[in-house]
């Protein structure tokens, strides 16, 4: 194109060809084009590819599971024996892929040694095995999916909320997890853990389903709403400072009168004794020279 | 001495009217003997001054009341919660009075280490026998005082209405209930009704700020007055008998030690209170009945009541419809105030089975009295293992063991852990008391190890210095209480013989083991053996200088 055609503008350009007789199907084919670019771009992945990368992902989760998984929880997750009678791990059809997230999530699965209860630890998975070990349980039977990232997302609760997540936490969670969340024991060597540096996903997920000794908090019997509020208070809880000092791990009293009494009169009695071998002695000695 | 003419005029004018010049003169003067023990009961008295100080600032802030308010102070996560008064006003002296947190952190504290000076300077009296004639009504009056401050702790626990202390009053309520027949009225009486109810924080704020500590005042004058009359014990030295106290005038010395103490005690509480939380109640949140925290402890001097309930089996009874809580009934009821009067009446106890009827003003070594230093170890023992019982579930988790074993190791340990440490102790005491004896008879072992000529291998000896031989040999003598002959010289039988016997054989148990000092005869012979070329015969060059003043005990 010459640089005199190029000064005219685009306006100008597509008005003076406005009756051109392909003009009609030019403005069909843009259409066209941006139709199906918008479409594209906002409906759901296509059917048919998403059921592939699914079943590729189930796929890969199986293999995972018959790996780590399926000497306690048989090679297909309905449970296993140690031979010797006694369960080693449960049937995991119908827990959910939010049971799958939170156990491997938080390195409890796989467990290291059967025990009274197995420890949090660092995860044995990457995300995306997990994704795919959680994908696979899923599959076998519906269960609590893993909870969307808004639902548990705490950083604009308001004080309200936060308030409110006190409340509901100490009616539903102090009695086994300790006012701040640092943990308690139970029966028979189990123990609620502290709550301290558990993400926002995997406290909403213990919720849900229940792990180990906790009771399942259904959606049903507590509200989304009320479980980000709750993880709201916790979260602000943790990042909360003690004002006091020292925060002698958030115990209590017992905590308390071991620092009173070690501190305390530990140090009160070092004095007196100082004060009982010092002063007059040494004063009346050196006079007495 | 007519010494007012040469008092300042604003002194003089005083002392014309109030007379202190005689009365200072006097008490100025009063000797005191030296020693660190002797100051741990001040540690008691001044953390009550303390209290008494701290406590009166947290008053101007703190509304005794529970009444329900809306809290709208300035700590977020419990903004616009429903609360209680006492508990809303707690959160503003923590957060929004200026200073009010590290007062209340001191108050706090204060009353932890009270209650703890007080038990360190009760077994310092058990352990050395101060407790006897002619002290054993100041013994009585120490115990008052210990007993009050504990439930003045307990009150002040309960006071800002946070969901810990309420846990810890609901527990007391289950308690009172528990008890036969009465126990239903009595916590009424106290609650006013159900429990918690409206009264209770406005009830206990009185008994807490003003019944309680007015007592303790009295008895704490009461004390310090007893221990001026009687003048205070001494540990055997040098010139020091029953009759006198050898130490330093109260005056410029101790003035000077005890006003000394003072501060450094404030200070350490005061640092304790400005780094070390303590009674976080904005954690535990307001008190609902419907919430509970784990951890839910009383502070550390209930700990034990709290472990002997905690680690007692379930036991429960269904007569007639009324049901008999044996697993509070026993532990809370019957076994605190049974050990708690066993101790207070001890001296009482020991007096009857030694029979001893004199005064005494020299204290005694732990280990001169090994059957006593038994019985204090398996005191503390026992106390202490309820006490560990009161944190079994921190032990489980800290430790990683099953609560289920903590608790049934406790259940036996409790019993058979005092008999043990009974035993260990007392042989322990009596060992020392051994080497005491060769110490006298024998010397000290200098680690020199000779060789003679013919090839034997002798240790040598060197003989104590007089003053240590005379610190170790200033007690008496004791024997086993005799019981006397069955019938009297006219064939009459001798009344109340079976009370006669059993403490006979009381006395024989106290006395029978331990190791008597030598006697002079003992001694002499020892120190004709000295004469053997085994031992050394220079003594060590004294250097210990005497310079403290006699004062007649009279």
């Amino acid at each position: 194109m010459s640089e005199k055609r190029s000064s005219l503008s685009p306006a100008r350009f597509l008005s003076a060809r406005r009756r051109h007789r392909s003009a009609g199907l030019v403005v069909l084919l843009f259409g066209l084009l941006a139709v199906g670019s918008a479409y594209a771009a906002f409906a759901p992945d296509d059917a048919v590819a998403d059921n592939s990368a699914q079943s590729q992902q189930i796929e890969e989760g199986k293999k995972l599971f018959a790996v780590g998984c399926s000497s306690c929880h048989g090679l297909n997750a309905e449970g296993g024996g140690n031979g010797a009678g006694k369960m080693a791990g449960p049937s995991l059809i119908g827990v959910g892929a939010a049971a799958v997230d939170f156990q491997v999530g938080t390195g409890r699965m796989p467990a290291m040694q059967p025990g009274a209860q197995i420890p949090r630890k660092t995860p044995a998975y990457s995300q995306e095995e997990i994704e795919a070990l959680a994908a696979y349980i899923a599959s076998l039977a519906p269960g609590p999916a893993v909870p969307a990232q808004d639902s548990y997302d705490v950083s604009k609760a308001t004080d309200e909320q936060i308030t409110r997540g006190g409340e509901l936490f100490r009616t539903n969670c102090t009695a086994c997890h300790n006012f701040a969340g640092r943990g308690g024991a139970l029966p028979n060597g189990k123990y609620a853990p502290s709550l301290m540096g558990v993400s926002e996903k995997h406290i909403y997920e213990a919720m849900l389903t229940g792990p180990q000794q906790m009771p399942v908090f259904s959606d049903q019997v507590m509200q989304p709403q009320d479980k980000a509020d709750i993880i709201a208070y916790l979260k602000a809880l943790q990042t909360q400072k003690d004002p006091g000092g020292f925060g002698l791990g958030r115990l209590g009293p017992v905590s308390e009168g071991l620092w009173g009494w070690l501190v305390g009169i530990g140090l009160l009695v070092c004095v007196a004794v100082w004060i009982g071998a010092k002063g007059v002695k040494a004063k009346g000695a050196k006079a007495h020279e | 001495m007519s010494a007012n003419t040469e008092f300042p005029g604003p002194v003089k004018w005083i002392d014309d009217r109030l007379g202190i010049a005689k009365i200072g003169k006097k008490n100025l003067r009063k000797v005191f003997p030296d020693h660190w023990s002797f100051m741990l009961g001040e540690i008691a008295l001044y953390s009550f001054i303390i209290l008494i100080l701290t406590g009166t600032f947290l008053t101007f802030w703190f509304k005794p009341s529970m009444a329900e308010v809306q809290y709208n102070g300035s700590y977020s996560l419990l903004k616009g919660l429903h609360m209680s008064e006492a508990y809303a006003s707690t959160l503003d002296i923590t957060f929004d009075v200026r200073g009010g947190l590290l007062v209340r952190q001191i108050h706090h504290w204060a009353a932890v280490l009270f209650i703890a000076a007080m038990m360190v300077h009760l077994l310092r009296m058990f352990f050395t026998g101060a407790f006897r004639k002619p002290r054993e009504l100041n013994w009585l009056i120490g115990f008052g005082m210990l007993f009050l401050g504990i439930v003045e702790g307990f009150i002040g626990y309960g006071l800002p209405d946070d969901l810990l202390s309420g846990t810890g009053l609901r527990i007391t309520n289950g308690m009172i209930q528990a008890s036969p027949v009465v126990g239903t009225y009595m916590n009424f009486f106290i609650f006013g009704g159900e429990f918690p109810g409206d009264d209770f924080v406005s009830r206990f704020f009185i008994v807490h700020v003003l019944l309680i500590p007015g007592i303790i005042l009295a008895l704490v004058t009461a004390h310090l007055f007893l221990v001026v009359y009687h003048k205070h014990t001494q540990y055997a030295g040098p010139g020091r008998t029953q009759k006198n106290v050898v130490g330093y005038p109260l005056f410029p010395v101790y003035t000077a030690k005890a006003g000394g103490f003072f501060f450094v005690v404030f200070g350490i509480t005061a640092l304790m209170g400005a780094l070390m939380q303590i009674n976080p109640v904005w954690l535990y949140g307001p008190y609902n009945p419907a919430e509970v925290t784990a951890g839910s402890q009383p502070d550390w001097y209930m700990g034990w009541l709290e472990g002997s309930v905690r680690i007692f089996p379930g036991f429960e009874s269904h007569f007639w419809g009324v049901t008999l809580s044996w697993n509070l009934l026993i532990p809370a009821l019957i076994i605190p105030p049974a050990f708690v009067t066993l101790v207070a009446l001890y001296p009482f106890i020991e007096g009857w089975i030694t029979g001893d009827k004199r005064e005494h003003h020299l204290l005694d070594r732990p280990r001169d009295v090994p059957t006593r230093t038994g019985i204090g170890v398996a005191f503390i023992t026992f106390y202490a293992l309820l006490w560990i019982g009161g944190g079994n579930d921190l032990i489980a988790t800290h430790f990683g063991i099953s609560l289920n074993n903590v608790t049934w190791f406790l259940r036996f340990a409790v019993i058979l852990g005092p008999i043990l440490a009974f035993m260990v102790a007392r042989r322990w005491a009596i060992s020392l008391q051994r080497a005491d004896y060769e110490r006298l008879t024998h010397g000290l072992e200098t680690g020199v190890i000779v060789r003679s000529p013919e090839g034997k291998y002798t240790e040598k000896h060197q003989p104590i210095s007089t003053y240590e031989a005379y610190s170790l040999t200033a007690r008496d003598r004791v024997l086993p209480h005799e019981i006397g002959p069955e019938t009297d010289d006219n064939g009459v039988r001798a009344p109340r013989r079976a009370l006669h016997k059993a403490r006979a054989a009381l006395s024989r148990f106290y006395f029978a083991d331990a190791v008597q000092k030598p006697t002079a005869q003992e001694l002499e012979e020892a120190h004709e053996h000295a004469h053997d070329p085994d031992e050394i015969h220079e003594l060590t060059e004294d250097t210990e200088t005497y310079r403290e003043v006699t004062s007649d005990r009279s």
